[in-house]
């Protein structure tokens, strides 16, 4: 575990924790963001310089601000949020740690059969290119269909219906 | 070997460079080198925002039949010192309704991300802070957080007016991201890679005298004019300046930042319009490379700078030529002229890239391109009137 | 402790949270980021996986990754949406307050 690590580590869970628990959204999109270019951050340490750069330019650069636009058209001035947590905020905060107890023991408890010395590996463009169009050509192409499928869907959602009474 | 006055003087930087950090411990020598070179890029992209804003508003100024300024020093060229010294002992105001700390980091955001950007960029022969093999992804991603930082500053002054030119400048942003990127993914397809440098050591060699850049092709031609049209609208230039219209929302979304802030502001967007000349420079024109082969004796960097100040000037005499764009031209400019031309941009160099060499190539291409180009520009003007202009008051 | 379990641990962190703020949150919308968080933590462990892995040249981890990012971006467009449409007819994106059947 380096210093690096261990600095990443802490901003990218310091910015998951102030989204998922800040009162103002706009804060908590904010808070996200940090915590998404965290993770980047953690995949450009881990040598997958690809995946990082997807990273930041799809949640920040994408997602982020969509969220923020959504924001933005449904704030209500009349809305009345006297707690932002819901009145099951107890059980479900108990389901979480459940959960993060059961994985901490499992990592905890399991010998994992490799990865005391990391390789020197790298994931380069090329390799992805070469094997997004040969190995994996199906799963692209079903993705960029799926992307077209999600990019109508949402504009037909989003889009203001005619009133037929009116 | 030892090199010729003319590598010395091409590698002159580089020399220097190893020659400071060479006197420090081993262990610090990498970590100052790349200080070394964020200094260098800051100091230097800094003076040329100062020089661009003396020959704008000169420039500007000729266009409109005026001087410009002329005060401050030979020719008015000190201009930048006094602004500076005004912006930084100006009062630092803050809408007592604002967000403070998110107010507070919008302009450091912007600055920072406009500086990122850089890194990836070659100024010259082994002048580049970090060839990453994503390099051009690694510049759209931290152009994104330029969307971010321009949120931030209209969002947290509690201004209707900063809002509006927050959303405005967003949705732009968005919407010509999308041509930005598939324009430059033709040279990326012919380039077969990701990395600013082995782009721009593809366009180094010379036929004769002329030069193997991407410009010198069909997808080339249409894809800098694509991409520098999705630049001046990414970078917020007139004729798109929409986001900070004066006559209708003021000044958009850094109206209510004053001083070294609002400074910090013009900085930034001076600094994304650089970057994105410089990638345009990088894909299309040939990075540092020399125009013609018989002028290589000329250092790499100056040859990047001179065709980064001739964009610029293209920029200013763009601005003041044309008029602002309405929001609904702007979109449907984006989504209907610009993201089929990009895509058709896209096919027509996988078609040259598989035809055999010669003038049918050229031709096929050729008119693969302007046939939907002239069917397009036609069908945006479909449907709409134009009458004749009528004057009210001046007839 | 080897380094790839920090990494899992980190990961496991971030989904719990995810998870807990999924549970919790009133607002819709931060519903949907507890969900992308979750999806994130996968994506750090896919990587992380792939980074320590006996086999990093098949990059199976990365795809993996990159495919996830892919359909995040399609699941918070439409699920923006959705927030959305739902907004339009209910006038909240509230979840307490979205309880009736009937429209």
């Amino acid at each position: 575990m380096t210093a690096t690590f261990l600095i990443l580590a802490a901003i990218t869970i310091a910015g998951t924790v102030a989204a998922m628990a800040m009162r103002n959204l706009i804060h908590c999109v904010l808070a996200l963001t940090l915590g998404f270019a965290g993770l980047a951050a953690l995949y450009l340490q881990l040598g997958a310089q690809f995946v990082g750069l997807t990273q930041i330019l799809v949640y920040v650069g994408a997602v982020a601000i969509l969220a923020v636009f959504v924001i933005m058209m449904t704030q209500h001035p009349t809305q009345t949020t006297e707690s932002i947590f819901s009145s099951f905020w107890f059980s479900g905060s108990l389901i979480a740690a459940l959960v993060f107890a059961v994985l901490g023991w499992a990592i905890h408890s399991s010998r994992l059969p490799y990865g005391i010395a990391p390789p020197h590996a790298e994931a380069a463009v090329q390799p992805i290119g070469d094997a997004l169009m040969h190995k994996y050509v199906l799963p692209l192409e079903i993705m960029g269909l799926l992307l077209t499928a999600a990019l109508i869907g949402a504009v037909v959602l989003a889009i203001h219906e005619k009133r037929r009474s009116a | 070997m030892i090199p010729t006055p003319v590598q010395q003087a091409d590698q002159i930087f580089v020399t220097l460079q190893h020659r400071l950090v060479s006197y420090l411990p081993a262990a610090f020598q990498s970590v100052a080198d790349v200080i070394l070179s964020v200094i260098a890029i800051v100091l230097v992209f800094a003076l040329l925002f100062a020089v661009t804003t003396v020959l704008e508003r000169k420039g500007l100024g000729r266009i409109q039949n005026r001087y410009g300024p002329n005060r401050v020093g030979p020719a008015g060229f000190f201009q930048p010192l006094a602004d500076g010294v005004k912006s930084l002992t100006k009062e630092d105001l803050v809408p007592r309704t604002a967000d403070q700390m998110v107010h507070f980091m919008a302009p450091v955001l912007l600055v920072l991300a406009a500086f990122l950007a850089y890194a990836v960029l070659p100024v010259g022969r082994n002048m580049v802070l970090a060839n990453l093999n994503a390099g051009i992804l690694f510049f759209f991603a931290v152009g994104t957080l330029v969307e971010l930082a321009v949120f931030m500053a209209g969002w947290s002054s509690r201004n209707k007016y900063s809002l509006l030119g927050a959303m405005r400048a967003i949705a732009q942003m968005i919407s010509y991201e999308v041509p930005l990127v598939l324009a430059s993914i033709v040279v990326i397809m012919a380039a077969g890679s990701l990395s600013t440098v082995s782009i721009v050591d593809m366009q180094t060699g010379y036929s004769g005298i002329w030069p193997h850049w991407f410009l010198f092709t069909p997808w080339g031609i249409a894809g800098f004019i694509l991409f520098m049209i999705a630049a001046t609208a990414e970078s917020n230039r007139s004729p798109f300046d929409l986001p900070e219209g004066e006559s209708e929302i003021i000044a958009g979304y850094y109206i209510e930042y004053s001083g070294f802030k609002f400074a910090l502001f013009f900085l930034g967007e001076y600094l994304g319009m650089f970057a994105t000349s410089g990638l345009a420079i990088t894909l299309f024109l040939g990075g540092w490379a020399a125009p013609f082969s018989f002028l290589t004796w000329i250092p790499s960097y100056l040859w990047f700078f001179a065709k980064l100040l001739l964009l610029i000037v293209i920029f200013i005499w763009i601005r003041g030529t044309l008029p602002r764009l309405r929001m609904d031209q702007l979109m449907s400019f984006a989504w209907q002229f610009m993201l089929p031309m990009t895509l058709i941009n896209v096919f027509v160099a996988g078609v040259w890239h598989f035809m055999p060499a010669g003038v049918i190539r050229w031709g096929v291409c050729a008119l693969v391109l302007v046939v939907p180009a002239f069917l397009l520009s036609r069908g945006l003007k479909q449907g709409k009137k134009f009458a004749a202009r009528t004057y009210r008051f001046a007839e | 402790m080897s380094s790839l379990s920090s990494y899992l641990l980190v990961s496991a962190l971030i989904f719990s949270i995810g998870l807990a703020g999924a549970l919790t949150r009133r607002s819709a919308i931060l519903v949907l980021i507890g969900i992308e968080l979750m999806l994130n933590a996968a994506n750090l462990n896919f990587i992380a996986f792939w980074r320590y892995g006996p086999n990093p040249q098949a990059l199976t981890g990365v795809m993996f990754a990159i495919f996830s990012i892919g359909i995040a971006a399609a699941e918070a467009a439409v699920g923006l949406g959705i927030i959305l449409a739902v907004y339009r007819h209910s006038k909240t994106t509230e979840l307490d307050q979205m309880n009736s059947m009937k429209g």
